[in-house]
Formats: C-alpha cells, sequence, structure tokens
C-alpha cells in the first residue's frame, strides 16, 4: 500500500507558477505523482506544464472535484496563509517544503489542522515518495533521478534531515532493498507529522515491515517513538541513527530542531531510550543495509 | 533562537503593561551613579549577559548610595563572564522582597503547542520542586488559534495554592506574558523570578526572552544584528559569514566559529557541511577520528556557486587549519556541480596549500568529481573528490592520511588584493557582484565556450566577443544565477578573460587583522 500518498491521490500545488514551484511541478509529474492542478493567486487560467492553474485551493477542488494533498511552494512568510487556505478548503495533507517558517506560524497551522482533521509534513521538508507511486516536494531533485535511486518495496524510512531520506533509501536500493514510502519529516523545531506519528502510519500499513528512522539530537521526536514500542503501539522492527553524538549542548547545527538543552533531547538519551525498547541502533549509516537485509529474512519480507 | 538582553525583555513587558522595577541601563560608572541617584533608593547592577547564574559569577551587587553604584559598577563593566566582556549594566531599585514566584513560556514539539508554567515555589531548581512539591507547580498547553483567555491562567494559578487580590494580579501578569511572546514570536520566555514585595505588588524582577530565528524579520524594532543563537556575542568572522547569507536568499550558509585562536599544534580542520543531517553525520565522522572543528558550516538548500565561493573564503580566512573537509548526504537532490564550482574558484585565488577533502554525492556527483579533479589538480594542496558510494568515515580517514602526508602544515590566511580592473574593461552586475570580460582576450579565442557554458544563456557574441545577450537590470535581479561556469571555462580552458568579482565585505580587513597577529 505505502502510507499518505499514491499514484491515485489527487495532488495541487500552491506557488505553482514561482522558480521552484514550476521546477518541482515537472519533477512530480514526470514521476507519476497525479497533479490536478496549480495554485498562484492572479493566475488562474494560465498554465504549467499542462497543469491547470486556478486563483484558490478552494477554486481547484470546484474545477477538479476534489483535493486530497497540497504541496506548498510559497515564500516562508506565506506559508501560514497558504496552508490554512488549503486545510480551509478541504484538503487533508499539506507538504510544506519552505524553510524558515516562523514558529508560531507552525503552531497556528497545527491548531488549525487538529479542529479540522488534517494533517501536514514541514515545514522544511524535501517531500515523501511512495516509490513507483508518487513522489510530492522536490525530494529525487528530477524524476529520472528519483526513478533510480527509490524503489518499491517493503521499508518505511523516516529521517529529520533530506539529505539523508534519499542517502539511506538510496543506500538500501543499492543493497536491493526497496522502499514502501520514504518520508522527510522536516528539519524544524516543530513539524506537523513527526517520527512517532509516521510509526504509527507505517504500523498499519500492510507493505511496510522493517522501518529505518534517521533522527537527530534535539526535539523529544525519537524518545516518543521508544514510547509508542514500549506501549506496544509499534511492533515492527526498527533500525535509528542518530545524528549529532558530537555536538556541543546548546548550540544550534544547521536545523533548528538540532539544539540540545541540559540532557534533553541529547545524543545519549535519545539512544538509551531507543535501544531500551529493542531499536536497532547503528553507528554508521553503512550498517543499515547491512542490518535491513537480515532483519528482513526474519519477518518474511522480500527483497 | 536570537536572545536578547534583560534590559530589552523587560521593556517589552513594560509596554505590556507589567510591572518592572524602576531603573535603567549603564555603559558607565557615571551613569550608575546618575541612575542609581535618580532612582533615589538602594539599588541593584545587574550585567547584561547572556548567560544564566549570574550572581554566583559575581555579576550581581547592591550599592546603599549613588556613590557606591558608581564604584560597584566600575568593578562589574569589563569584566569577563563566560564568552562576554560586560559592556552593560542594568541599575534598578532594589525589591522588598516578601515571595518568589516563577513564569515560564516553552514550545513543547511533542503537543505542538506553547506550554504555560507557573510555580509557586519560586523557579531555582524547578524540576526538583517538580519532583518533590507537584502541587506547586501548574502549567497550561495553549491553542495557538484560540488564544489564551484571563480566566484560563487564574484556574491555572489557583492550583498552586494563590488566591484573592495576589491571583488577580498574577494571572493578569502571566496572560500579558503569553501575548508578549506571541507578539514578539518568543520562541523562550520567562521571569524568573517574579517578585511580590511587602507591599503587595508583583515585579518582573528578572526576565528573558529568546526570538524565534525565523522571524527576526518581523522585529527591525528588537535590533538583533545576527538571527543565529549563541552562547556568546557573535565573532567577527561569524558577521561577515552573516552579511553573505543576508543578502544571498539562494540556498543556506550557516556558519559557527567553533574555536577563534587555532593554535598550529591543533589537529583542526575547516569544516563544509551539506544539509542539516548529512552536516552532522559528517562533522560525526571527522571527530571520531580525533580532529577538532575550527568551524561548523552548512552550504545547502541549492546554494548558488557564489555562495559556496563565499563560505569557502570565509572558511579558509582561519589560520593553522590543517585541512578543508567538504562532505554532505551523500545524496542530494540538488545539483552537485554549482558548489564544486565555488570551490575550484575559492581555492585557486587562495592557493590552498593543505590537503581537501570534498564529497559532493548526488544529482551530477560524476561532472561535480570531474570538475573538482580537472581544475585543482595543479595547486599546492592535493585535492581529493569523492560522491554518494564513498561513505563519510572512509573520507574522514582519507583526510586524516592526506594531513598526515602533508606533514601536518598549517594553513597560512593569504590577503585579499582587490583586483584593479581597466576602465575600458566590458563588465555587468549581477545579484551579488561583478563580470568582467577582457574583450582583447577573447579575439585569440576559437571556441568561444563561454557562450555554451552559459546555462542561463544571458550571452551571445558580437564580433568574436561574449556580451549580454538580455537586458542588464534582468542579469542583476538575478539572470544571472553566478554558476560561475563562463569562468571556470574561459580560465582554464581558454583564454583566463572572463573574472568574476564577488566581494565579501569586511573580510579583506579582518584577514589583515589576523595576519597583523602573526
Amino acid at each position: 500500500m505505502s502510507i499518505l500518498v499514491d499514484d491515485r491521490t489527487k495532488v495541487v500545488v500552491q506557488g505553482i507558477t514561482g522558480r521552484e514551484g514550476k521546477i518541482r511541478t515537472q519533477l512530480m509529474k514526470d514521476y507519476g505523482t497525479n497533479i490536478v492542478g496549480g495554485v498562484t493567486p492572479g493566475k488562474g487560467g494560465s498554465e504549467v506544464y499542462g497543469v491547470p492553474v486556478f486563483d484558490s485551493v478552494e477554486e481547484a477542488w470546484e474545477k477538479t472535484g476534489s483535493v486530497d494533498i497540497s504541496v506548498v511552494f510559497v515564500p516562508a512568510a506565506l506559508v501560514k496563509e497558504a496552508a490554512l487556505e488549503a486545510i480551509a478548503a478541504g484538503v487533508k495533507l499539506v507538504v510544506i517544503v519552505p524553510d524558515r517558517v516562523p514558529i508560531f506560524d507552525v503552531l497556528e497551522i497545527s491548531s488549525f489542522a487538529r479542529a479540522h482533521g488534517a494533517s501536514f509534513v514541514g515545514p522544511n521538508t524535501l517531500g515523501l515518495v511512495s516509490p513507483g507511486k508518487a513522489v510530492l516536494g522536490m525530494i529525487g531533485g528530477r524524476a529520472e533521478r528519483a526513478k533510480e535511486w527509490f524503489k518499491p518495496g517493503n521499508i518505511g524510512v523516516s529521517s529529520r534531515s533530506g539529505g539523508m531520506t534519499s542517502a539511506i533509501s538510496y543506500y538500501l536500493t543499492e543493497a536491493g532493498l526497496g522502499q514502501s514510502t520514504i518520508i522527510h519529516v522536516g528539519g524544524d523545531a516543530v513539524v506537523g507529522l513527526s517520527h512517532p506519528e509516521v510509526m504509527e502510519l507505517f504500523e498499519q500499513d500492510e507493505q511496510t515491515k522493517l522501518i529505518v528512522m534517521f533522527g537527530e539530537i534535539g526535539t523529544s521526536q525519537e524518545e516518543r517513538v521508544a514510547g509508542l514500542i514500549e506501549a506496544g503501539k509499534l511492533t515492527k522492527p526498527v533500525i535509528a541513527y542518530i545524528g549529532g553524538k558530537a555536538a556541543k549542548s546548546g548550540t544550534r547545527f544547521s536545523h533548528a530542531g538540532a539544539i540540545v538543552e541540559g540532557t534533553r533531547g541529547s545524543y545519549a538519551s535519545k539512544v538509551e531510550r531507543l535501544t531500551g525498547a529493542g531499536v536497532y541502533v547503528v553507528d554508521a549509516i553503512s550498517d543499515i543495509p547491512l542490518k535491513a537485509v537480515e532483519l528482513l529474512e526474519a519477518v518474511g519480507g522480500q527483497k | 533562537m536570537a536572545r536578547i538582553y534583560e534590559f530589552q525583555s523587560k521593556k517589552l513587558l513594560k509596554e505590556a503593561g507589567i510591572r518592572i522595577p524602576e531603573g535603567g541601563v549603564a555603559s558607565s560608572p557615571e551613569e550608575a551613579r546618575s541612575i542609581a541617584a535618580k532612582i533615589g533608593k538602594p539599588v541593584v547592577l545587574k550585567i547584561q549577559v547572556w548567560v544564566t547564574g549570574r550572581a554566583g559569577l559575581g555579576g550581581i551587587k547592591f550599592a546603599d548610595t549613588p556613590q557606591e553604584a558608581k564604584e560597584k559598577a566600575a568593578s562589574l563593566l569589563g569584566m569577563q563572564v563566560k564568552n562576554f566582556i560586560v559592556e552593560k549594566i542594568l541599575v534598578e531599585e532594589k525589591l522588598d522582597i516578601a515571595a518568589e514566584y516563577f513564569a515560564g513560556l516553552v514550545i513543547d514539539d511533542a503537543g505542538k503547542c506553547p506550554v504555560l508554567i507557573f510555580s509557586s515555589a519560586g523557579g531555582t531548581g524547578i524540576e526538583e520542586i517538580a519532583r518533590k512539591n507537584p502541587e506547586k507547580i501548574s502549567r497550561i498547553s495553549i491553542d495557538v488559534g484560540k488564544g489564551l483567555k484571563e480566566y484560563e491562567v487564574r484556574n491555572m494559578i489557583r492550583k498552586t495554592g494563590i488566591s484573592g487580590k495576589l491571583l488577580t494580579q498574577l494571572s493578569r501578569i502571566l496572560t500579558r506574558l503569553y501575548k508578549t511572546a506571541h507578539t514578539y514570536d518568543a520562541r523562550f520566555a520567562e521571569m524568573n523570578p517574579l517578585v511580590l514585595t511587602k507591599d503587595g505588588i508583583v515585579y518582573a524582577a528578572d526576565c528573558h526572552f529568546t526570538v524565534d530565528d525565523y522571524a527576526v524579520f518581523r522585529h527591525p524594532e528588537l535590533g538583533i544584528d545576527v538571527a543565529r543563537e549563541f552562547d556568546r556575542p557573535p565573532t567577527e568572522l561569524e558577521r561577515i559569514a552573516y552579511q553573505v547569507e543576508e543578502k544571498d536568499y539562494r540556498g543556506t550558509f550557516y556558519f559557527l566559529q567553533m574555536e577563534e585562536n587555532i593554535s598550529a599544534e591543533e589537529k583542526a580542520i575547516g569544516f563544509n557541511g551539506a544539509g542539516g543531517g548529512g552536516s552532522m553525520m559528517s562533522m560525526d565522522a571527522v571527530l571520531s577520528r580525533g580532529f577538532k572543528l575550527a568551524n561548523y558550516c552548512d552550504t545547502s538548500g541549492n546554494p548558488s556557486a557564489s555562495k559556496v565561493y563565499r563560505a569557502a573564503k570565509v572558511i579558509l580566512s582561519q589560520p593553522n587549519i590543517k585541512g578543508y573537509f567538504a562532505s554532505g548526504s551523500g545524496v542530494a537532490s540538488q545539483e552537485q556541480f554549482h558548489s564544486a564550482r565555488g570551490l575550484v574558484k575559492a581555492f585557486h585565488e587562495e592557493k590552498i596549500n593543505i590537503p581537501a577533502v570534498i564529497r559532493l554525492g548526488g544529482n551530477f556527483e560524476e561532472k561535480a568529481v570531474e570538475i573538482l579533479e580537472k581544475y585543482l589538480k595543479d595547486i599546492p594542496g592535493k585535492i581529493e573528490a569523492y560522491g554518494r558510494d564513498d561513505s563519510p568515515e572512509f573520507c574522514a580517514r582519507r583526510m586524516e592520511e592526506l594531513i598526515a602526508e602533508n606533514n601536518y602544515n598549517s594553513h597560512a590566511v593569504a590577503l585579499i588584493k582587490e583586483p584593479e580592473i581597466p576602465p575600458e574593461r566590458y563588465g555587468f552586475s549581477t545579484v551579488t557582484g561583478k563580470v568582467w570580460i577582457d574583450h582583447k582576450k577573447c579575439l585569440n579565442c576559437l571556441d568561444k565556450g563561454c557562450i555554451q557554458s552559459c546555462s542561463a544563456g544571458i550571452l551571445k557574441l558580437e564580433d568574436g566577443k561574449p556580451i549580454l545577450a538580455v537586458l542588464e537590470e534582468e542579469v542583476k535581479k538575478g539572470k544571472c544565477t553566478e554558476c560561475l561556469a563562463c569562468e571556470v571555462f574561459c580560465k582554464f580552458q581558454a583564454e583566463d578573460a572572463i573574472f568574476i568579482h564577488l566581494p565579501i565585505p569586511g573580510l579583506k580587513e579582518y584577514r589583515d587583522k589576523i595576519r597583523g597577529k602573526d
């Protein structure tokens, strides 16, 4: 099955006429994502790569029947407005690609999404891929590359780093192991779907037999994944790598989310919690495919 | 999280209607004396630095008279506290304390909401209090969409055993704290302590705000010059780097100096990561081999070649580094050759004599590796280029081996010479720089590869000479992506007629200064 998106899911692109919006619409469309429309206020009636452009998400919904997902490519300062618009129109999943979205804007989107039964990925996400079915966002860069790097299979990948989402999935593909869905949850301190929420989706997904998680110092995401396992809500095997082993407390390393305050969110505390819950924590990315082969054989997944 | 000073935080509270002690900021002993005289009561003097536990560090003093305030101020100003030199002190009336409380606002990543916390037992050792006397601490999760009502705060504080006028006073203050924090996009805000005086009035005796980096643009009034969290004021080189980032929106250039004065004996390297997770993983790989990082840097999010060039120039402004290590996630979605060209230009100008290991994995990495290998073979330092199938651990080992082969030679920072361009030279401005073409040399050129190499297609030939094919205004607005392809092509495969000047304000002066120190 895969999670969140497949080849039938109807997708619109907000900010489709901008520089990134245009390029990534081509990537998504070439890959096979079912892009039904784009939205740029004031540019309704035009087209981008054969995709009709509308003035609002509501209009896109009316003209195309319904919209499942919106992928947002607008400047950071306008993200809140765009996300609220999509949710208000009835869209149930918003993928927020831009970086540098103010945290209070994210909290407001979160509050609105909760009230409307919607969810979001990001901000600051490279996106997600259900290999062989659809790409959302900009992961892979170009369709031919995304097709080459990611292959369908039984491993779910969830990562707080965009580059590492691709890297891990590529190394799995190289080892002959395909993926169900790969998702970059975003690098910020507060994100929509975070690791534990993604884990619950993978748990429900029949195609997913094994999960790989790229965690980082900072936030409570990895600790909450350990909590899910301890509560019996996550039973599939998990392999994890935690970045930031050598990072000092109180210093931020690139991702806004990757900051340790005191001992909370530290490398040691995450590794201890995860290991205690039975997660296989590896020291090098190159250990992931090796461990994955071993575990997949045990759970009877196909290569 | 950009921090602001206590006196700035208090100003925000005051504007919101929260009482703060009477006082002012002093930069000299005389100013401290005059503020104390105006207050006309015993005062407290507090150093304005971003560290906690100032009292234990000797940063808080009391004075009964203006003269005493002046003397105490003289001992505080100029003192070194951790990474700070004290430049400002806050002089305030000394409160007559009856009780102390704590109020704080944090953002809960699990609940995706702000959480307001109140303690009726003060804030010192709040975790300890939470364990031993949980009834003295109360908290509320706030729905940002709905906002926070005063009655909700009243119900929260009530649970800690506070009642009467004090309850209404505190409820109003905490409601206003949340509003202020929201207005100024605070990532974190606390009043510790909140002081109840003997005459029954509550004051925010101390207060700290940190502002969300990503929202600093909404608050020019806060005067935050480098919107990044530091546990110290930014270094001069960090300020220079930040200017580059601020003026160029294409991609990210995050630069953090880990150590300012590296000695020739240290095994330190210049670090250029790409992507948050990939940078951290690469950092872990080099640190596990016993290296120190002179700096941490992340050039990602599809930066222009010119931005990567500037990042390399900034990194190479650190004397005594033994090598240059660049590595990202390994499978980047962005085209990798832009970064390669930026590094080629920088390394050539610098003529570096230290080794570099460059791991540019991802889209078009083959082209990136080819550019690095082809054009950097003749510089003094040995350069090795790798892609996605070479692990960061392997690259870190190569870095170590190359540094040993190079006899642990230290990097010497070169002077920057601003180019002298003859007035008749053909040139045009780009987003952040200027392209100069020496048309006399173009006459000897047969293949005119600059035209083909320009991915934006802004050049055309006229009488055998490359000139702009589009309007200069469009070029300046971003039509020229500063991919540096024309310069790199011309320099290595043609007549070396093109020079792209990409100034970095302040870097020349900075280098002059650090070289003067040697």
